[in-house]
């Protein structure tokens, strides 16, 4: 039975809800008395605060209270930053502003009333009196002496340095022989873009002194801690429950200011308090992703080996630390030598505050980069030296193999990039297309077919190299009925853990499939807890589970042996019985339950009852790689880029559930092919927020996208019992280097060696417009 | 202003703010949940319905333009506990992660299928074109539209 459900394709438990519009998502709760909150924002990217008035926006029908920065002062704490790092400044960021405002978005004032609309008309009435200060929103300037200064009090602009350092730089540095390329490339600011905004619900109960928090996260627990922090409440008084949450990809993965808020609210109100953020709050005051600029040098023999790359990265943090801020440019340092042999390694890693919102998390966070860094520059040294792309990564590629260990201090689980290497080869055809290539290109037709082999670390990981802790919790508990309650503390937001968890836990007990339900979410109900981020939830969550459900199965076992007589080590689960291995004596599941639970006849020693927390430490991250190629087609006279083929092989280990694998592959490259060519968050110089609504931020839409050709490989990792990687994120992070490399393979023919994303017709059709291509057949 | 809307085949009588658009009437006046909004500026397409037969985005239309018509959301499309052949399509083709989108997506592939019962992949893109989804990719809800118009009538 086991082996029968993991790997087979099976529908969601999640769904029937769903599609019926029956889920609860945060803003679908209504509470008796319920109040909604509305903040009252920054328009400007920097300035001083010189005076509120809240006076018109109290006399409000239907207002209830109005809160600025100097009502908090003292009373709810500080927006929390989880990462340590030596030398990292950390400014205080208060919930509402205080003084200042350092970005534009930043909340200024709280309004809270009977009604939503209510709470938004009285909103528009708050006076704020700002005096204008210069912003900077540019990393360079705001590294130079003199820029303005996103918070005076640190002298400058930096956040902290931080340098990896690998392998012999002076001898190669000396060597003549090697090739040294060297490219800027910038990678841009995005929105995460859930299709739920955020949102939460305080209600604080004055009698029992108790509250509770809906909240659309991907961090229950944690969420709880740190608002227990925040209002000074004792911890076990307040429960935080993550409902039906509506995506979040990292956006989620935070301790936000408004949630602070909504807290302090009600509290002081003593009725439940209401908050969920529009889109356009959502696309200024939620954090955003990437934004930083690498400059690469890449150090390569004759051969196409490369002996050594160098990065100097420049992070753009915005105002302040959110959850994981800072932390995100370190995962890009720990993976710029990508999938390859590189035997020395220089990134020196910079953290800038400029007037932009905060970045953190998205997708990927820091990995997307470094594969963006690592990608660019094979095909950069492949153009150098002549040589195809394909070549270049093979001859660079470890051997496959165990545990390998790159002067990053990264130690790969399980390695085989020249099996996905070769199965992409395969699935798209490639050496066809590079002939297609030719042929059309003597017709004038612009065709570029773009690689990417990536590596990533995931299922995040040990505690040891986490922030805020990376062990999960799994509980498994049989109930006196033999109906099988999970809990598990990776909170999901559609990744479908209802599904694959039951898949396990059914699976090791021997059950049916419908018997066994999934919780999460609620702090109350499970009892620990990390989330579901950086592609850990089966990983690391599954693996609790398997944990659990093994702790079940041998009290289980116990039980039924002393009933069977025969060693516990003999018993075997399948088809709702537990029986001796050759099936001659068996005992139905339930029966051993009730035996549990009535406790008449137990052995001696073993405690009545079914119910097992296991809490998962993982020794290692995983490490999944894949293979992609992205073909695309450019209009020689509008520059427009369109995608005409998308072959991805990835490999995640093992796999529990490969509709729920593509599913995450397909999101995950619609985000990352998005990356390259559309998607892209702009402030001006003056930290003025440009494209701060759908109409300007150019999210995907279903006819920009090919039907994607995906395979996988499976390579278990020995990390977890599981044998899985995870898949979260894989998507995303191949993707983004196969479409720019696709699309300067076509505009090589132009001399063109590097264009910045996203790659918009205007920035292609600059280089068509410079001349005929050549070698095109005379017309 | 009062107000008369016919919802999944069910009269609703209310008195509303003229400015009150339909999609919070969906959700705050009639109860009726299961209409997402994703933006209230008729850009994620997550608030469609059909009002008179048409998909249109409820955060673009006032109650009281809705005032006499019929409405259907996606609470109403299932039939004595019958799913809908979308609803279905959507759940075993795997067209939803978080399900946010969903509702919305599924109403507009209402239309399209109305209209066009038997859609071209293209056409399906082409035909949800109004709706943003961020976690699939699309490709799994473009198979869950072909999925249903395989099995609708049936
Ligand atoms: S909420 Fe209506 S289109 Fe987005
Ligand atoms: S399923 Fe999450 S937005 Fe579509």
């Amino acid at each position: 039975m086991a082996a029968k459900l993991l790997g087979e394709r099976i529908k969601r438990k999640e769904d029937p809800r769903l599609i019926q519009g029956r889920a609860h998502y945060v803003d679908d709760i209504k509470l008796v008395g319920m109040l909604h909150l509305a903040f009252v924002r920054s328009p400007y990217g920097h300035a001083r605060l010189t005076a509120i008035n809240t006076g018109a926006a109290r006399n409000a029908p239907g207002v209830v209270a109005v809160f600025t920065g100097e009502d908090l002062k003292g009373r709810l704490g500080f927006v929390p930053c989880a990462v340590e790092m030596d030398g990292l400044k950390i400014p205080e960021h208060p919930c509402l502003a205080i003084g200042e405002v350092r970005y534009v978005g930043e909340p200024v004032a709280a309004v809270v009333a009977t009604g939503r609309y209510l709470a938004a008309d009285a909103a528009a009435l708050v006076e704020v009196d700002y005096d204008m200060l210069p912003a900077v929103t540019s990393m360079e300037q705001a590294l130079e002496k003199g820029s303005p200064l996103v918070h005076e009090s640190l002298g400058d602009n930096l956040a902290f340095v931080a340098k990896i350092e690998g392998g012999d730089w002076k001898s190669v540095e000396a060597d003549p022989s090697l090739k040294v390329i060297r490219q800027r490339m910038i990678n841009q600011r995005l929105g995460p873009m859930a299709i739920e905004t955020r949102g939460v619900i305080a209600s604080y109960s004055p009698g029992e002194d108790t509250l509770t928090v809906w909240s659309s996260t991907q961090i229950p627990h944690l969420l709880k801690t740190h608002l227990a922090i925040l209002n000074k409440m004792d911890e076990s008084r307040c429960r935080v429950i993550a409902p039906e949450v509506g995506g979040a990809f990292g956006s989620k993965l935070n301790v936000y200011g408004e949630e602070g808020v909504a807290c302090f609210a009600s509290r002081q109100l003593g009725k439940p308090v209401k908050w969920i953020e529009g889109r356009r709050e959502n696309l200024a005051g939620t954090i955003h992703g990437r934004d930083q600029i690498d400059d690469v040098e890449i150090y390569a023999k004759p051969d196409g080996t490369v002996v050594g790359l160098k990065c100097f990265i420049l992070a753009d943090l915005g105002a302040y630390h959110q959850f994981l801020t800072p932390g995100i440019p370190t995962l890009t340092a720990m993976m710029v030598l990508g999938c390859y042999n590189i035997k020395n390694v220089f990134v020196e890693t910079k953290g800038v505050f400029t007037n932009k919102m905060a970045t953190d998390a998205y997708r990927g966070a820091g990995r997307p980069e470094a594969t963006y860094i690592i990608e660019r520059a094979m095909d950069l040294v492949a153009r150098e030296l002549g040589m195809d792309p394909v070549d270049v990564r093979m001859k660079n590629f470890p051997a496959p193999g165990k545990d390998i260990v790159l002067p990053t201090g990264v130690n790969y689980d399980t390695a085989n990039y020249q099996k996905t290497l070769k199965k992409v080869l395969k699935l798209s055809g490639y050496s066809k297309l590079r002939k297609e290539q030719v042929r059309l290109r003597k017709k004038g037709k612009l065709l570029g077919i773009g690689l990417s082999t990536y590596v990533e670390i995931c299922a995040m990981g040990p505690s040891s190299r986490m922030p805020a802790g990376g062990w999960e919790s799994g509980t498994v508990r049989v109930e006196p009925t033999g109906k099988v309650t999970v809990l598990t503390g990776a909170s999901p937001h559609g990744q479908g853990e209802e599904t694959s968890f039951a898949q396990i836990v059914a699976g090791e007990l021997g059950i049916p499939y419908d018997d066994v339900t999934v919780f999460h979410g609620d702090t109350a109900q499970v009892p620990m807890g990390i989330g579901t981020f950086g592609s850990r939830a089966t990983a690391v969550g599954g693996s609790a589970i398997y944990y659990a459900a093994q702790r079940i199965k041998k009290k289980m076992a116990r039980i039924a042996a002393h009933k069977l007589e025969i060693k516990p080590g003999e018993v075997v689960f399948a088809d709702g019985k537990l029986q001796s291995k050759d099936g001659s004596k068996s005992v139905a599941f339930t029966e051993i339950v009730t035996e549990a639970y009535y406790a008449r006849q137990l052995p001696p020693g073993v405690e009545p009852g079914l119910s097992e927390l296991y809490v998962f430490e993982p020794p290692n991250f995983t490490y999944p790689f894949g293979a992609h190629v992205a073909v695309t087609e450019i209009d020689a006279q509008t520059g427009e880029v369109s995608l005409r083929n998308y072959f991805a092989v990835d490999d995640c280990g093992r796999i529990l559930n490969p509709m729920l694998v593509d599913g995450q592959v397909h999101g995950g490259l619609a985000q990352g092919i998005g990356q390259a060519l559309w998607e892209e968050l702009i402030y001006d110089e003056n930290g003025q927020l440009l494209t701060g609504t759908l109409m300007d931020y150019a999210m995907p839409r279903a006819r920009q996208f090919p039907w994607f050709e995906t395979a996988n490989t499976e390579t278990r990792t020995p990390v977890n019992p599981l044998g899985v990687k995870g898949v979260g994120e894989a998507g995303t992070i191949g993707s983004t280097p196969a479409l720019v490399n696709s699309v300067v393979d076509a505009m090589s023919a132009f001399g063109v060696r590097h264009i910045d994303m996203p790659l918009k017709p205007e920035k292609i059709w600059v280089h068509l417009k410079q001349g005929a291509m050549p070698g095109r057949d005379a017309a | 202003m009062k107000i008369g809307i016919k919802i999944n085949g069910k009269w609703h009588e209310n008195d509303v703010e003229p400015r009150l658009l339909l999609v919070h009437y969906l959700r705050d006046v009639a109860s009726l949940t299961g209409t997402h909004i994703g933006c209230e500026s008729s850009l994620c397409g997550a608030c469609t319905v059909l009002l008179n037969g048409d998909a249109v985005k409820s955060c673009t239309v006032l109650a009281v333009q809705a005032d006499g018509a019929e409405v259907t959301t996606i609470e109403g499309l299932a039939r004595d506990g019958n799913l809908h052949p979308l609803q279905q399509g959507f759940w075993e083709e795997h067209g939803l992660q978080c399900g946010f989108c969903t509702p919305g997506m599924i109403m507009s592939a209402c239309q399209l299928l109305a209209r066009n019962p038997h859609p071209s992949r293209g056409e399906i893109r082409e035909g949800i074109e109004g709706n943003l989804c961020r976690c699939t990719g699309y490709q799994h809800i473009v198979k869950a539209v072909e999925w249903a118009a395989e099995h609708s009538g049936k």
